[in-house]
C-alpha cells in the first residue's frame, strides 16, 4: 500500500476545511439547504429511543477508541522490528516478516478475525494446559481475539509502510552517525528511528484512520463495541436508518477529531524549509 | 465443541462434490470475483466523473464531490454497506412501486455491485484526481491549442498521460475491492467469506475451512500482483526510471 493509496482512502488533515472558506455565496446557500436537509431528518425521522441508550452508546464509544489506540499502540510496536528486519536483516528473517506482511495484506480482516476467534477458540478448549493456565479467563471471552487480529493486522500494513521509511533515510546520514562513533543501537535510538518515524508520519496518521474505520469488524465476534450497540438498538426498535444514520455520524465525528489531533501533532514537529 | 483434533486434516471436507464443501466454497468464491470485478468497474467510472468534476467542475458540483469523497473515507466500509444496502434496494423499490411495478427483489449480486462500487468510486476519485494533477499542464494546453473539443482532449491526453500515475493507486484499489467483497458477508450475501463460515460452522472444523478461504484470497491477490506488475511496465514504458 502506497501512502496515495492511503490518503485516498482515509482523511487526511489536508481535508480539513479551512475557516475563511465558509464564506463563499454558494457555500452558504448548500450550508442552508444542508440545515433544511437535517432538520427534515430530525423532525421527520424517530429519534424518541435515543435517550434511552445514550449510556450504552457512550460505553460502545468507548470500546471502541480502546480497541483503536491498544491496537494501534502494539501494532506499531510490531511494526518497527517488522520494518526494520525487511531493510538489514538476516535473509531469513527477511523473508519471513515478507512473507507476513503479504499474508496478512492478501486476506481480508474479517476472514482473519473469524480464523482467530472460531478457529483458535475452538481449537483452544481441547488443550488442558490451556483451559488450567491463567489466561483462559481471558481466552473465553471474545474481545483478546479482536486485540489480535486488529494488532496483527495493523502491524502488517504498517511493517510494509515502516519497511519504505527505513530504507528511505538517507545512507549519509547513518555514516555521519557511524563516524560520530555511535553504537548500532544509539544510531538506531538517535537517528534512523526518528528520521524514519517523521517520513513514516503522514502515512501512519494515515492508516490509524484506516485502523478506526476496521474497528466495527469486532462487532461480528460479539465485542460489544460502538457498532454492536447500534445493531441491538436496530434490533429492538426495528428502526434501519435512524440508528445506522446516528452511527455513520458519530464515526465521522471521531475520525474528524482524529485527523484534527494529528494536524494539531505535525504542525508542533519542526520541518525544515517549506 | 467436541471436534476431535484428527478432523482437522480431514481433507475430504474439501472434496468438490456435496458431502465436501469444496464446490460451494469455490461458488462462493466466484460470486466474490464478480462483485469485486463489478464493483471495482463501476468504482471506476464513478472516480473518473468525480475526478473530472472535483477538477474542472463548477463550485457546487466540487464542492458535492467533496461531501462524497469525505463521507465515504470518514465512516468504515462496514457502516457504509449496511446502509448502501438497506437505502439503495429500498430506494429502487419505492421508485418502482411509484412507476406502479410493484417491489421486486433486488438481487444481491447486483446490490454488492453498487455498494461497492460506491465506496470504490470515493476512493477511485482522489487516486485519479492526484493523477490528472500529475499530468504535466503544458500537454493539456498543447491539445487544446490544438483545438481539440474537451472530450477529445479527455480521450487523446488526459486519459492516457495520466495512467502511468493512478496505476500504482488503482492496482491497490483493485485489491482493496477483492477484500471488501467479505464484508458483505455482514448483509449476508453468500461469498466466500460467509460461505465458508457456513462450511465450518456446519462441519466445526473452523481452521481447515477458514485456512482454504484465506488460500484462495491470497491466490488471487498473488495472481493479481503478477498482472499489476504487467501492466505496470507497459504503461510506464518510455519513463525514465525514479529514485
Amino acid at each position: 500500500m502506497t501512502d496515495t493509496t492511503t490518503h485516498a482512502m482515509a482523511l487526511t488533515p489536508e481535508d480539513l476545511p479551512k475557516a475563511g472558506s465558509f464564506f463563499k455565496p454558494h457555500r452558504i446557500f448548500l450550508m442552508l439547504l444542508f440545515a433544511t436537509l437535517v432538520f427534515c431528518v430530525a423532525w421527520f425521522m424517530r429519534w424518541d429511543w435515543l435517550p434511552r441508550y445514550l449510556p450504552r452508546l457512550g460505553s460502545g464509544i468507548l470500546v471502541s477508541l480502546a480497541m483503536l489506540f491498544s491496537t494501534a499502540g502494539l501494532g506499531f510496536l510490531l511494526a518497527v522490528p517488522l520494518g526494520l528486519v525487511q531493510v538489514t536483516g538476516p535473509w531469513p528473517l527477511k523473508w519471513a516478516a515478507n512473507w507476513f506482511c503479504t499474508i496478512i495484506r492478501g486476506t481480508p480482516l474479517l476472514l482473519q478475525l473469524w480464523l482467530l476467534y472460531y478457529g483458535l477458540g475452538s481449537l483452544f478448549p481441547q488443550f488442558p494446559a490451556i483451559r488450567q493456565s491463567f489466561l483462559w479467563p481471558y481466552l473465553r471471552e471474545s474481545w483478546p481475539y479482536g486485540v489480535a487480529a486488529l494488532t496483527i493486522s495493523f502491524a502488517a500494513y504498517e511493517g510494509e509502510v515502516m519497511r519504505g521509511a527505513f530504507a528511505g533515510v538517507p545512507a549519509g546520514e547513518l555514516e555521519a552517525g557511524r563516524a560520530y562513533g555511535m553504537s548500532r543501537w544509539t544510531l538506531f535510538r538517535r537517528i534512523w528511528l526518528p528520521r524514519a518515524l517523521h517520513r513514516a508520519l503522514p502515512t501512519l496518521n494515515g492508516e490509524t484512520v484506516l485502523q478506526l474505520k476496521s474497528t466495527p469488524l469486532v462487532a461480528t465476534i460479539t465485542v460489544v463495541d460502538l457498532y454492536a450497540v447500534i445493531s441491538k438498538v436496530r434490533q429492538e426498535t426495528f428502526l434501519t436508518y435512524e440508528p445506522l444514520m446516528l452511527l455513520a455520524l458519530i464515526y465521522m465525528g471521531l475520525t474528524g477529531l482524529l485527523v484534527f489531533a494529528f494536524k494539531y501533532f505535525e504542525n508542533r514537529i519542526p520541518t525544515r524549509g517549506a | 465443541m467436541a471436534a476431535d483434533p484428527g478432523s482437522l486434516v480431514n481433507w475430504s471436507l474439501l472434496a468438490l462434490s456435496p458431502p465436501g464443501w469444496g464446490g460451494a466454497l469455490l461458488r462462493g468464491f466466484v460470486n466474490s470475483l464478480q462483485i469485486a470485478v463489478g464493483g471495482y468497474s463501476l468504482g471506476l467510472v464513478l472516480g473518473i466523473g468525480g475526478a473530472f468534476g472535483k477538477l474542472y467542475g463548477g463550485p457546487i458540483l466540487r464542492d458535492l464531490m467533496e461531501c462524497y469523497t469525505t463521507i465515504v473515507r470518514a465512516v468504515p466500509e462496514l457502516v457504509l454497506i449496511l446502509l448502501l444496502y438497506y437505502a439503495g434496494t429500498d430506494a429502487i423499490n419505492q421508485l418502482l412501486t411509484l412507476v406502479g411495478f410493484g417491489s421486486i427483489d433486488i438481487n444481491g449480486l447486483v446490490a454488492g455491485i453498487f455498494v461497492i462500487g460506491v465506496v470504490q468510486g470515493a476512493y477511485s476519485t482522489e487516486v485519479l484526481r492526484g493523477a490528472i494533477k500529475a499530468v504535466p499542464a503544458g500537454q493539456i494546453e498543447a491539445a487544446r491549442a490544438y483545438g481539440m473539443s474537451p472530450t477529445k482532449v479527455i480521450t487523446r491526453v488526459t486519459l492516457p498521460a495520466m495512467l502511468p500515475y493512478a496505476i500504482p493507486g488503482l492496482s491497490n484499489l483493485w485489491l482493496i475491492a477483492t477484500k471488501d467483497t467479505a464484508l458483505l458477508a455482514v448483509v449476508g450475501f453468500s461469498e466466500l467469506t460467509l460461505v465458508t463460515r457456513q462450511a465450518a460452522g456446519t462441519t466445526k472444523s473452523y481452521l481447515l475451512f477458514f485456512l482454504a478461504a484465506g488460500v484462495l484470497y491470497l491466490a488471487l491477490t498473488l495472481v493479481s500482483n503478477v498482472f499489476i506488475k504487467m501492466i505496470e511496465r507497459h504503461a510506464r514504458r518510455g519513463f525514465v526510471e525514479q529514485s
